[in-house]
C-alpha cells in the first residue's frame, strides 16, 4: 500500500495486514511504556480542513506513539484562511519532505488529488462524504475483537454476520466505508433510514441491502446507528427530529440482548440512541475509540514502515519493539 | 435561413478568395447522396464545379492533392464559450474560433453568459467588430434573454436583433421563472430570431454536482437527477405549443429528456435540439476517478440515457451535435471534483472522437454524424453547408486513416480542460474551408508532408 484513499480501493489482504498489525500494537499498549521507535525522525502531517475530535487526535497520538513528529494544520488561521489552493498549501507542506500527509478535507476526492501532489504517503481522513477509510478500519477491528473465533483466539473475517447501518446513509462517509469494508470481510449489510436520506442505486453501488424501517431489525447481529445532522432537518429531508427519533431511534425496546451497537460518535443522546443503549452492556461506541488508535498506529506502520513482504513472497514483518526493549 | 458567411470573420476581410482545386478526394454528403471520388472546384466562394476526379482544373488556382482522404460538408457548432468579454485568461474570439477552424467548423454561435453578459446592442456591436478582425471561422454571437442573465426582465431584444445577434440565450443558467419564458417566446414573435435553452429546474439540481445515481451514492456526491432536466423541458415545450413559438433546447443529457422531445416533434411542436460528443461517447462511470475534467453541467449520465442519446441522434431525434466547448482554467480544475468548475473544451476532438467512438465500431454510419454535425445550422436559422454546384463553399477535408492522440501537440484553445486529452483518435481534420476561404491547414499537411502515419 502506497496511500490510504478509500476502502473501495483496498484489497482483503491489505485489511487483514491492518487488522494483525492492530493487534500486535494493542499488545504493546497493554505494556507500562507504550511508545516504539518506528517512525523516529520521520515526519507526519495532519492537515484537518474540517472540525475533528476524534479523528485528529487518535492520528496525532498514534503517529506520537511510533514516534514520529507531527505538525498538525488546522484550516482556520492558517494559510487556507487566506485563499491558498489545495495545490499550493500542499506544495508547501511537501518542502518539510512529511513522510505522510493524514488530510481531511470537505469535499470528494480530495486526498486522492494530493496524492498526485506529494511524495508523501497519504492517508484520507474524511473527504467530503465520500468515505473515511482509517474509521471503517477501526470498527472491523472492534467487531472482529468483540465478536472474536472461540477459545480466545481472534476472528478474521465477519462471515455470516448481518450489520444494519441505520440513519443518514446520504449524507455519511462512514456508512459508505464502513459497508464497503463489512462486504469485504463477508458480512451482509443492510442501509436503513428514512427513503429521503438512502441515496438512490446505493443497493448497486454499495452492494448492500436497503430498508425503510426497523421492523426487520431484530435479524441483524450488528446495529451501526450513524449520528443524525440536525441541520438535515431545515433542508426538508425529515419533517422534524421528533419523528425521526420515533422512527429511526435504537433504543433498548429495538435492541435485542444479542444484538451489538456500534457508532462512529458523536452521540446525539435521545435522537439516534436512547441514553440506556449508550451506555448498555451491548455498546461497542468506548471500544470503537479505543481500536481508534491501534488502527491507526498500524496504518501508519503499514504506510512508512513497509507493510508488503519485500523480496520473497512469505518474508516475516518485524513485530514491533517497544522503546526500552532490547530491540 | 442566412449564408454561413453572414456571419463575422477575418475572412471577409482584403483580397477575393483565391480559386481552389481539391483534387481526388472521396467526397461525401449524405444530403446530396453523394459519396465518390471526386474533384471539388471552388471559385469566388462558391463550389463551382464537383467533376470527375482529375479532371478539375482552373487558371491560378491553388491545387490540393487529396487523394486517399475524405471531403465533408464542414461543420457547424451552435454551442461555443469564447468567454468574451470578461474572461480571455481563458479563451478569447481568435483561439476559439481557431480550435473552431482546426476542429473542422466553418460557423460557430457563441453564448453569451460571459461577464458581464452579453445583454446590449452595443455589447453585440463590439463582439461582430471583434469577430470581424479576429475570428479564424464565421461566429455569431447570441445575446440573452434576461438583462444580465437575472431571470426578471427581458433583454431589448428587437434592439439586440437588430445590432446583429444571431439569437437569445441564458445558456448556463435556466429560466427559472416560467412568466418570463412565456414573454420571451411571446416576444419572438417579434424578432423572429431562435431561442436556446439550458434545461434545468434548479430546485431539482440544487448541489449536483454529478448525475444522481449509483455513482454518485458511492461517490457520496450530490447528484443532479435526471428529472431535473427534463422536467423543465416539459414546460417549456407546453410554453412553445402554447405561444406557437419556436425553441432549441440545448445539451440533451437525459433518457427522459429525449422521449419528452420525440413526443413534442410528433405532435408537430417547433422543437429542435442537441447532443454533447461527451454525452454520447462518455458516462457517469468516467466520473468514479474524480478526475475534475470530468465535470460538466449538464452531467455525463447513465449508460441507459448514453444510448438513448444514440439513438435519437440516429433517427434525427436530435438534430445535430453541438460542443458546448467551455474553457476553464487550469487552477479552476485542479481542486477536488465538488469545487471544480463545469465544462469541458470540445471543438477540437469532436469529429475524430465520434468517428472513432461511434463510427468504427458501427454505432452510427458515418453518413449521420456528417449530417448531425452540421443539423445545428438550419434550425439556428443558417443554411446547412453543401456540397452541390452553386453551394457555398464550407467543407473539412479529413484523414480517416490519421491516429492522434488528443492533445499530445497542444491546442488552439488557450484552455487544456478536455475530458479527450491523450485519447488516441482516428481521424484527423487538415483543411477547413470556410465561405470559399481556407480557415485552417494542419501543419504537417501544410508543410505537404503526408499526414498519415506522420500523425
Amino acid at each position: 500500500m502506497r496511500h490510504l484513499l478509500s476502502i473501495e480501493d483496498l484489497e482483503r489482504a491489505d485489511i487483514d495486514r491492518i487488522m494483525e498489525r492492530a493487534a500486535s500494537f494493542a499488545e504493546v499498549g497493554r505494556r507500562d511504556i507504550k511508545k516504539v521507535p518506528t517512525l523516529r525522525g520521520r515526519t507526519v502531517v495532519s492537515l484537518f480542513y474540517e472540525s475533528s475530535t476524534r479523528t485528529s487526535s487518535s492520528f496525532e497520538l498514534a503517529a506520537k506513539r511510533l514516534s514520529a513528529d507531527v505538525v498538525s494544520v488546522k484550516s482556520s488561521g492558517s494559510s487556507v484562511d487566506k485563499g491558498e489552493s489545495l495545490k499550493d498549501t500542499i506544495a508547501t507542506l511537501s518542502a518539510y519532505a512529511p513522510e505522510a500527509i493524514i488530510i481531511r478535507h470537505p469535499h470528494a476526492g480530495a486526498a486522492k488529488l494530493v496524492s498526485g501532489w506529494t511524495d508523501a504517503a497519504v492517508i484520507n481522513a474524511g473527504d467530503g462524504k465520500h468515505e473515511h477509510p482509517s474509521q471503517a478500519l477501526l470498527d472491523t477491528y472492534t467487531l472482529l475483537d468483540r465478536l472474536g473465533a472461540g477459545e480466545g483466539k481472534p476472528r478474521t473475517d465477519l462471515e455470516g454476520k448481518r450489520i444494519w447501518i441505520v440513519g443518514d446513509v446520504l449524507h455519511s462517509r462512514v456508512a459508505r466505508s464502513c459497508a464497503l469494508c463489512f462486504r469485504k470481510m463477508g458480512a451482509e449489510v443492510t442501509v436503513c433510514g428514512p427513503p429521503t436520506l438512502i441515496p438512490r442505486g446505493v443497493a448497486d453501488a454499495l452492494d448492500v441491502q436497503v430498508s425503510y424501517s426497523l421492523d426487520d431489525l431484530a435479524e441483524a447481529d450488528v446495529v451501526y446507528a450513524l449520528r443524525m445532522q440536525r441541520e438535515r432537518m431545515t433542508d426538508t429531508f425529515v419533517p422534524s427530529i421528533r419523528e425521526y427519533a420515533v422512527n429511526y431511534q435504537i433504543n433498548s425496546r429495538r435492541l435485542g440482548p444479542r444484538q451489538l451497537l456500534m457508532h462512529p460518535g458523536p452521540v446525539n443522546r435521545g435522537i439516534e440512541l436512547s441514553p440506556e443503549v449508550i451506555d448498555g452492556p451491548a455498546s461497542l461506541i468506548t471500544a470503537q475509540v479505543e481500536s481508534g488508535l491501534v488502527v491507526r498506529m498500524a496504518i501508519l506502520y503499514e504506510l512508512l514502515a513497509g507493510g508488503e513482504p519485500r523480496g520473497s513472497a512469505d518474508a516475516e514483518l518485524p513485530a514491533p519493539t517497544p522503546i526500552g526493549e532490547p530491540a | 435561413m442566412r449564408a454561413i458567411s453572414a456571419l463575422d470573420w477575418r475572412g471577409t476581410d482584403g483580397a477575393p478568395a483565391g480559386a481552389l482545386v481539391i483534387r481526388g478526394a472521396r467526397v461525401v454528403d449524405p444530403r446530396e447522396g453523394l459519396d465518390e471520388v471526386r474533384d471539388v472546384v471552388v471559385r469566388e466562394g462558391e463550389i463551382a464545379a464537383i467533376p470527375s476526379a482529375g479532371s478539375g482544373e482552373v487558371d491560378g488556382a491553388e491545387v490540393i492533392d487529396a487523394e486517399g482522404m475524405a471531403l465533408f460538408p464542414a461543420f457547424f457548432d451552435p454551442h461555443v464559450h469564447l468567454r468574451t468579454p470578461g474572461r480571455e485568461d481563458k479563451e478569447d474570439v481568435e483561439t476559439g474560433s481557431r480550435a473552431a477552424a482546426a476542429g473542422g467548423y466553418c460557423g460557430i454561435l457563441a453564448m453569451a453568459n460571459t461577464d458581464p453578459p452579453v445583454d446590449t446592442a452595443a455589447d453585440v456591436s463590439a463582439l461582430r467588430e471583434q469577430a470581424r478582425e479576429q475570428a479564424a471561422v464565421p461566429t455569431g454571437f447570441m445575446a440573452t434573454v434576461t438583462k444580465g442573465m437575472g431571470g426578471a426582465e427581458l433583454t431589448e431584444m428587437s434592439d439586440l436583433a437588430e445590432a446583429g445577434a444571431v439569437g437569445f440565450s441564458d445558456d448556463g443558467l435556466p429560466i427559472r421563472s416560467a412568466r418570463v419564458m412565456r414573454r420571451a417566446l411571446q416576444y419572438q414573435q417579434l424578432v423572429r430570431l431562435p431561442i436556446a435553452l439550458h434545461e434545468e429546474d434548479p430546485e431539482l439540481s440544487a448541489g449536483g454536482s454529478m448525475h444522481e445515481g449509483e455513482v454518485s451514492a458511492a461517490l457520496g456526491i450530490a447528484g443532479a437527477p435526471s428529472v431535473s432536466e427534463s422536467v423543465m423541458i416539459s414546460r417549456d415545450i407546453a410554453l412553445a405549443m402554447f405561444e406557437e413559438a419556436s425553441i432549441h433546447v440545448q445539451h440533451l443529457s437525459a433518457f427522459e429528456s429525449v422521449s419528452t422531445i420525440e413526443h413534442a416533434k410528433a405532435y408537430g411542436i417547433r422543437v429542435s435540439c442537441e447532443a454533447t460528443p461527451h454525452h454520447l461517447v462518455l458516462t457517469d462511470e468516467s466520473v468514479r476517478s474524480l478526475d475534475s475534467r470530468f465535470k460538466m453541467n449538464p452531467p455525463l449520465r447513465a449508460e441507459a440515457d448514453r444510448q438513448a442519446l444514440i439513438d435519437a441522434v440516429r433517427s434525427g431525434t436530435i438534430d445535430c451535435i453541438a460542443t458546448d466547448h467551455a474553457p476553464h482554467t487550469s487552477n479552476e480544475k485542479e481542486v477536488p471534483f465538488e469545487q471544480a468548475a463545469m465544462g469541458v473544451t470540445g471543438l477540437e476532438t469532436a469529429f475524430s472522437v465520434l468517428y472513432t467512438e461511434l463510427v468504427l465500431p458501427g454505432v452510427l454510419g458515418l453518413d449521420v454524424l456528417l449530417e448531425r454535425l452540421n443539423g445545428g445550422a438550419e434550425p439556428l436559422g443558417f443554411t446547412a453547408p453543401r456540397i452541390a454546384r452553386g453551394a457555398e463553399a464550407n467543407l473539412t477535408l479529413c484523414d480517416l486513416d490519421a491516429e492522434w492522440e488528443a492533445g499530445a501537440n497542444g491546442w488552439e484553445s488557450r484552455s487544456e480542460n478536455s475530458c479527450f486529452a491523450g485519447r488516441r483518435l482516428r481521424g484527423q481534420v487538415l483543411m477547413t474551408v470556410a465561405a470559399g476561404r481556407v480557415a485552417y491547414r494542419q501543419r504537417s499537411f501544410a508543410m505537404g508532408v503526408a499526414p498519415s502515419g506522420a500523425a
